[in-house]
């Protein structure tokens, strides 16, 4: 430990300003950072300093991911040999590593790209290296299908940190949740590997399937009016579908610890819940089709809803920054999101439009917010004389 | 007992080295100062030179915009030096006191007898006006100006605040002469903010105020708060606050016709090795308050005021214009490992990703280590739970950065001061500066409107 400080302090003369190295300063201050909180006190304003900065927010984040993403690597494994039969005959072990080693590439590529460009941009800009693509790397994964090829991964990587991030200015300026764009962006731009039945479970190449294999999500099943899906297992999360989204009662520990430590919204939460039931039971009072008849709370426990709701949602940044502002943002996102899963004949799930659609309304929200607080001080008592 | 207002946002600090209820009397000084630099956005012109003798009461400098204010020396002595900073700026005007306490005299009267112009001459001519601080802007009152009220709060919830009920405790007469005259300023009320539950009590059987009672964590004590919620300042609305502490100055003058700059003030903090109250005066250096009197060894900070919004000062420097409190905590100046990802049982912080908030109720020593990198606004609804006003912080401060003053008026900041929003920056999980940002749009405030 020792050493490893005497490393950092010792090379930093090397990338100061003006010297050989300063191309790799916000490197160096990146990793330096990362390994020690640094020794710098309090200069002006208050004398002490909360203990709590970004690389904690964003660690205890991926904390409350890792319920969902060792889930999705056990499913990754579980849907494989439950496709090709031989699930009766593979221990939980053999299930994890297959689906660990699926996985893991996914998101090395993520951070590997990600990070990377991030690095880059703040040494063109001499910032310091921001936490935020902690989160985006992982969540980047999650909601990606399986079978994505890694070089799109790869692509839609840089495209989110670019165009999603970066132009904006960086973490806290951007207007949509980046791990969102990455997911769009291959929706619209590879619509064929997001959507249909091929690309949920990881076959690789097998010549024997079980007999009557479909490969779709149950949401997909369901939006061809075929409900078969059993309750217990959407909850849990044996069913296909993006990495991290299938286990409704992984996202719920999540959310748990987002909850409690106080980092993520419970406003989002539950009003983005609270909309989709909302909008649920609207639809089910007005069913002329089956899946218009699936009942409402179904809805939360399929596809990527409670995923959006707990860790989509609620990133600060896209969020309305006003706290009434957010159950307004949070209840149409549900509405929204389930308007579009039943209604939207082309593809059977609207979590990710309706949370970019709501980012983007989501100054307007504010500014109504803001000008009731003015309209409201304005009119106030003032000092009587 | 009318009505309790109680406040729900805040936030406690919990941190270790609180004063005892014990008053003791400070060392003889070597020298007092008085600060042109206590005073936000003063221009100073001096009235003496170095090597000159002044009495107690005599002036030192004025306002060069209002010589009417003027700011004199807390005590009988020579004015050793005039300290001067960039450019010529004076920073402290040093007094080397000479054991002659013939003050000045000045007339001797029950307030409620006098005209509010003889009050005002009188406090203007002593040099306690300074004390009297105008909001919006927290800046020293205009005796020009007519304020719609006057305010004070009794208490401070600061961290490790002293206890004002403690300080006045004996001296309530003074404190209701000094009030008295206040009432005479202002054709409004005087208005008092005092803690539940009866830890305001020597305050309790003063007349000629309005009382509130307030309830609930820091900054409920802040009287910019206390503004809030007894009579919300509107565009347009001056009123005048002082300290308690600083209203015994102006009693005494009255009673007495003469000057008394004696003040208590507390010594606290981990660093110090028994925190109690001394017995002081106005102005005094800080090693005549501290020396043989902090735990040995370590790296200190010294703050004259508390942690949240005090100044650091070293031994050799003087107490603050407006502080009852001196407090030392450890510098932070060390690496620590990982420290972003240790489980914290001892770490308090405002939020709740510490194992430090399974227990509520122990005390913490407070370093003044960052712990952190400042970064952009990321999280939000974090500065809201810290201010118990109907305005929206964030977007207040974002109306400062981008200078826009109709936004800035419209979204409160008349309304508040350093110190209000200093817990949101002290949880800012940003490390964003933000009492230096509220600063900046005060002053854009100021060049705008004058």
């Amino acid at each position: 430990m020792k050493a490893l400080r005497n490393f950092f302090e010792k090379t930093k003369p090397y990338v100061q300003k003006g010297a050989k190295y300063h191309w790799l300063h916000s490197t160096h201050d990146g990793f330096f950072t990362l390994f020690f909180v640094q020794k710098d006190t309090s200069e002006s304003g208050t004398h002490i300093h909360d203990y709590s900065d970004l690389k904690r927010t964003m660690s205890i984040v991926v904390l409350s991911l890792v319920p969902a993403i060792l889930f999705g690597m056990y499913n990754t494994g579980l849907q494989h040999y439950k496709a090709i039969g031989e699930l009766a005959s593979t221990g939980f072990f053999e299930i994890f590593l297959y689906g660990l080693l699926k996985v893991i590439p996914v998101i090395a590529v993520s951070y590997i790209v990600g990070l990377g460009i991030e690095f880059a941009f703040a040494q063109m800009r001499g910032h310091d290296v921001n936490e935020g693509f902690l989160v985006s790397g992982i969540l980047i994964p999650l909601v990606m299908p399986i079978e994505t090829p890694l070089w799109m991964i790869a692509v839609a990587t840089a495209f989110a940190v670019i165009f999603g991030k970066e132009v904006f200015g960086g973490t806290g300026m951007n207007i949509w949740n980046p791990a969102l764009i990455a997911r769009a962006f291959l929706f619209f731009a590879y619509p064929a590997h997001m959507s249909g039945d091929s690309v949920w479970i990881p076959l690789d190449g097998a010549a024997k399937l079980v007999d009557g294999f479909s490969g779709a999500t149950p949401l997909a099943d369901a939006a061809a009016g075929n409900i078969n899906f059993s309750i217990a297992d959407a909850f849990f999360g044996f069913i296909p579908g993006s990495i991290g989204e299938t286990s409704t009662l992984a996202i719920l520990l999540g959310a748990i610890l987002l909850i409690v430590t106080g980092i993520g919204s419970w406003k989002i939460m539950v009003s983005v819940a609270g909309g989709g039931l909302f909008m649920g039971v609207l639809l089910n009072i007005f069913a002329v089709n089956p899946f218009m008849e699936l009942p409402f709370w179904q809805h939360l426990i399929l596809g990527g809803f409670a995923f959006g709701a707990v860790f989509m949602a609620t990133d600060p940044v896209s969020a309305t920054q006003t706290e009434k502002g957010k159950w307004i943002y949070g209840f149409l996102i549900g509405v929204i999101a389930i308007l579009f899963r039943v209604l939207n004949p082309a593809y059977p799930e609207g979590m990710m439009l309706a949370i970019l659609l709501m980012n983007t309304f989501a100054p307007l929200v504010d500014h109504y917010i803001v000008q009731s607080n003015i309209k409201r001080r304005l009119k106030r008592a003032g000092v009587s004389a | 007992m009318s009505e309790v207002i109680k406040l729900r946002k805040g936030l406690n600090i919990k941190i270790a080295g609180k004063a005892e209820a014990i008053i003791e009397t400070a060392s003889d000084p070597e020298a007092y100062a008085i600060k042109p630099t206590d005073f936000y956005g003063l221009t100073p012109k001096l009235s003496v030179k170095a090597g000159e003798k002044v009495g107690v009461g005599e002036p030192l400098f004025y306002d060069k915009y209002n010589p009417a204010i003027l700011f004199t020396s807390p005590v009988g002595g020579t004015v050793v030096s005039i300290n001067r900073g960039d450019r010529r700026k004076i920073l402290e005007i040093i007094i080397q006191p000479n054991g002659d306490t013939k003050p000045l005299a000045f007339s001797k009267a029950n307030p409620l007898d006098l005209s509010p112009e003889e009050i005002k001459a009188q406090i203007l001519k002593s040099g306690l006006w300074p004390f009297l601080k105008r909001r919006p802007y927290g800046i020293i009152a205009n005796p020009n100006e007519e304020p719609k009220a006057i305010f004070i709060s009794a208490f401070d919830t600061a961290p490790l605040a002293p206890d004002y009920n403690l300080i006045v405790a004996g001296q309530e007469s003074t404190l209701q002469t000094g009030i008295d005259a206040l009432s005479k300023l202002t054709k409004g009320k005087v208005h008092i903010g005092l803690a539940a539950n009866g830890r305001s009590k020597n305050f309790e059987a003063l007349k000629n105020v309005e009382k509130h009672w307030f309830e609930g964590p820091h900054p409920a004590g802040n009287v910019g708060i206390q503004i809030h919620h007894v009579a919300p300042l509107n565009k347009g609305d001056i009123v005048w606050t002082i300290n308690p502490q600083d209203i015994l100055f102006i009693g005494r003058l009255f009673e007495t016709g003469k000057l008394d700059f004696s003040k208590i003030i507390g010594l606290v903090g981990s660093e110090v090795e028994n925190p109690r109250y001394y017995k002081t005066k106005l102005g005094v250096t800080i090693s005549s308050l501290v020396e043989g009197k902090l735990k040995k060894g370590g790296n200190v900070r010294i703050i004259s005021g508390n942690v949240l919004t005090g100044t650091k000062v070293s031994k050799d420097n003087f107490l603050g214009f407006y502080d009852s409190l001196v407090t030392v905590i450890p510098e932070g100046d060390k690496y620590e490992f990982l420290g972003w990802a240790t489980p914290g049982i001892n770490k308090f912080s405002a939020g709740k990703t510490f194992l430090s908030s399974l227990f509520p109720k122990k005390e913490y020593i407070l370093d003044t280590n960052m712990h952190g990198g400042e970064r952009a606004f990321v999280l939000n609804g974090q500065y809201e739970k810290y201010l118990p006003m109907d305005i929206l912080p964030i977007h207040l401060l974002k109306a400062i950065l981008v200078n826009d003053i109709d936004k800035m008026e419209q979204l409160g900041i008349y309304e508040v001061i350093e110190e209000d929003l200093a817990l949101c920056e002290y949880a800012c999980t940003s490390k964003i500066k933000v009492q230096e940002i509220l600063r900046n749009g005060i002053n854009s405030m100021i060049k705008e409107f004058g």
